[in-house]
């Protein structure tokens, strides 16, 4: 088995057991709690907004808009990383097919893994600070190198067809 | 049979069995539950202009068991679908994973096992609730769903392992399945790669240009539907309402366009492994690439023009999952029909 195939395989079986081990702490001792919090900041904006009280009924509103920021991004962050870990996993079953050298190879799946964890990653880390761009920057460039290491690997399985 | 069609087997089944229930959903539940959160906020809206605060949180109480009963059923038919998906997966790498046959069996067991009982246990919260439960805020379904995710998390880091053994010994423990080059099988693979970025696209295209400001514009509109019924202007904070029901649509359709997609693209691309385990003429494999495909671009393509057409496009949507569970069955047909020689081949090899 090749490096690149190892790399990928490997990878992305760990990225998904990561995934799941993420969703089932999320799930047993966040979650619930959570949605529990998001649930009662929009009913307690609307509750005091009906006893006239628009201060706490705006704090509420504030208090909700920053706990569903962080729930959109932990859900998303468990999809993501078990969604790319398998995509790693079936690339990786089929990389010899990718007509590249070995070397190109290798440069493609460590661009698709990297991504694969950067981007999950970065979503995480945007939960700690909600305006640090840097977090933000880096969830793109995690993207930017998975679909350029997909499009590099599309355009390897073509290659080979030609 | 060998743990890699158990796993063949199971996870089309669960795929199908996720796609039949996404579509009962999407027909029966999710617009007519939509519907009901937005008479609950416009009745929240009349407790606000009323001053009559035990009302809005008795409303927000309903609020909640609606959210409740949507999110458990998406999240029922996405964990279906991923465990479907990631039995196939590691029915593809069973040949690099250095345990013992009846550990890979009883492996593959545990695995569909966990991946039955984790959708089946989050199906179950909304109705279960907290009953008899001695938890706070955990319910026994959710006790069931979180015990069967474990069991999922044990049998993949037992993969990981063999994975790991079979790296230092460089042995197969079987073979792998051989190159399908078959038109449609190369059909599947160059078409689930293009779908695969396509959603990642589309994806990266949500995230840069929408994701921040749906977030902005959500609160926004709460704010203001809330402001206007403080000043007793219900025809206002119901505008405000289709305003909110309109925006939480806008992003539910980007999503499903974005997960969709992908995961059909996945599919076809593990299902190009699969082909000779599919014991079909290659026209019928064909006529069923086709439909799968066809119904793989139908559906997300759908769901993002239902806000512009309306319901129209969402039952063309839901038609296209149709096609795609119908072609998924007929594989699934063709692999029940399928002999074992690949698993002789396997007991052979060792």
């Amino acid at each position: 088995m090749t490096s690149s195939r190892k790399l990928l395989i490997f990878g992305g079986m760990a990225l998904a057991t990561l995934g799941m081990l993420y969703g089932l702490y999320y799930a047993v001792f966040v979650e619930h709690q959570t949605l529990d919090q998001m649930g009662g900041s929009l009913a307690q904006s609307f509750t005091a907004a009906a006893s006239r009280n628009l201060g706490e009924s705006r704090a509420a509103l504030e208090q909700y808009g920053e706990t569903k920021y962080d729930y959109v991004r932990q859900v998303d962050a468990h999809s993501h990383s078990i969604g790319l870990g398998m995509l790693m996993i079936v690339l990786g079953v089929i990389f010899e097919r990718v007509s590249f050298g070995e070397g190109i190879r290798q440069f493609i799946a460590f661009s698709l893994l990297a991504g694969s964890v950067l981007f999950p990653l970065a979503i995480i880390l945007q939960t700690y600070n909600h305006r640090a761009l840097i977090f933000k920057a880096l969830a793109v460039a995690g993207s930017g190198l998975v679909i350029s290491g997909l499009a590099a690997t599309a355009w390897g399985f073509a290659r080979q067809r030609t | 049979m060998s743990a890699r069609r158990l796993y063949v087997l199971g996870g089309i089944a669960l795929i199908a069995a996720g796609m039949v229930f996404g579509d009962i959903f999407a027909v029966f539940i999710l617009h007519q539950n939509a519907g009901q959160q937005g008479a609950a906020l416009i009745e929240a809206s009349r407790a606000v202009a009323d001053r009559d605060p035990a009302a809005a949180t008795a409303i927000f109480g309903r609020l909640g068991g609606l959210l409740e009963d949507r999110g458990t059923k998406v999240d029922a038919h996405v964990h279906l679908l991923d465990a479907g998906y990631l039995a196939l997966f590691l029915a593809l790498v069973q040949p690099f994973i250095a345990l013992s046959q009846p550990t890979k069996k009883a492996m593959a067991r545990l695995f569909l096992m966990g991946g039955i009982l984790l959708p089946l246990g989050i199906f179950l919260i909304h109705y279960m609730g907290l009953a008899y439960s001695p938890f706070a805020v955990i319910g026994w379904a959710s006790v069931l769903a979180d015990s069967a995710g474990a069991l999922l998390i044990v049998v993949l880091l037992a993969q990981v392992w063999g994975f790991l053994k079979y790296l230092q010994k460089r042995e197969r423990t079987e073979p792998e399945l051989p190159a399908d080059d078959s038109m449609p099988g190369r059909a599947l693979l160059s078409g689930g790669t293009v779908l695969v970025l396509l959603g990642f696209l589309h994806g990266a295209y949500y995230a840069g240009a929408l994701l921040y400001q749906h977030e902005r514009m959500e609160t926004t509109i709460l704010e203001r539907m809330i402001g206007v019924a403080s000043e007793g202007n219900l025809t206002a904070a119901t505008a405000e309402v289709a305003s909110f029901g309109n925006l939480a649509g806008a992003r539910a359709v980007n999503i499903a366009a974005h997960s969709h997609i992908i995961e059909f693209g996945l599919l076809a691309m593990l299902l190009s492994f699969l082909q000779p385990y599919v014991f079909l003429s290659e026209k019928w494999k064909w006529r069923w690439v086709k439909v799968l495909l066809g119904g793989s671009v139908i559906l997300p393509v759908f769901v993002l023009l239902e806000l512009p057409v309306g319901l129209l496009a969402g039952g063309i949507a839901d038609l296209g999952g149709l096609m795609v569970i119908i072609g998924l069955i007929g594989m699934l047909v063709g692999i029940l029909r399928y002999t074992g020689h690949l698993d002789a081949a396997a007991e052979g090899a060792r």
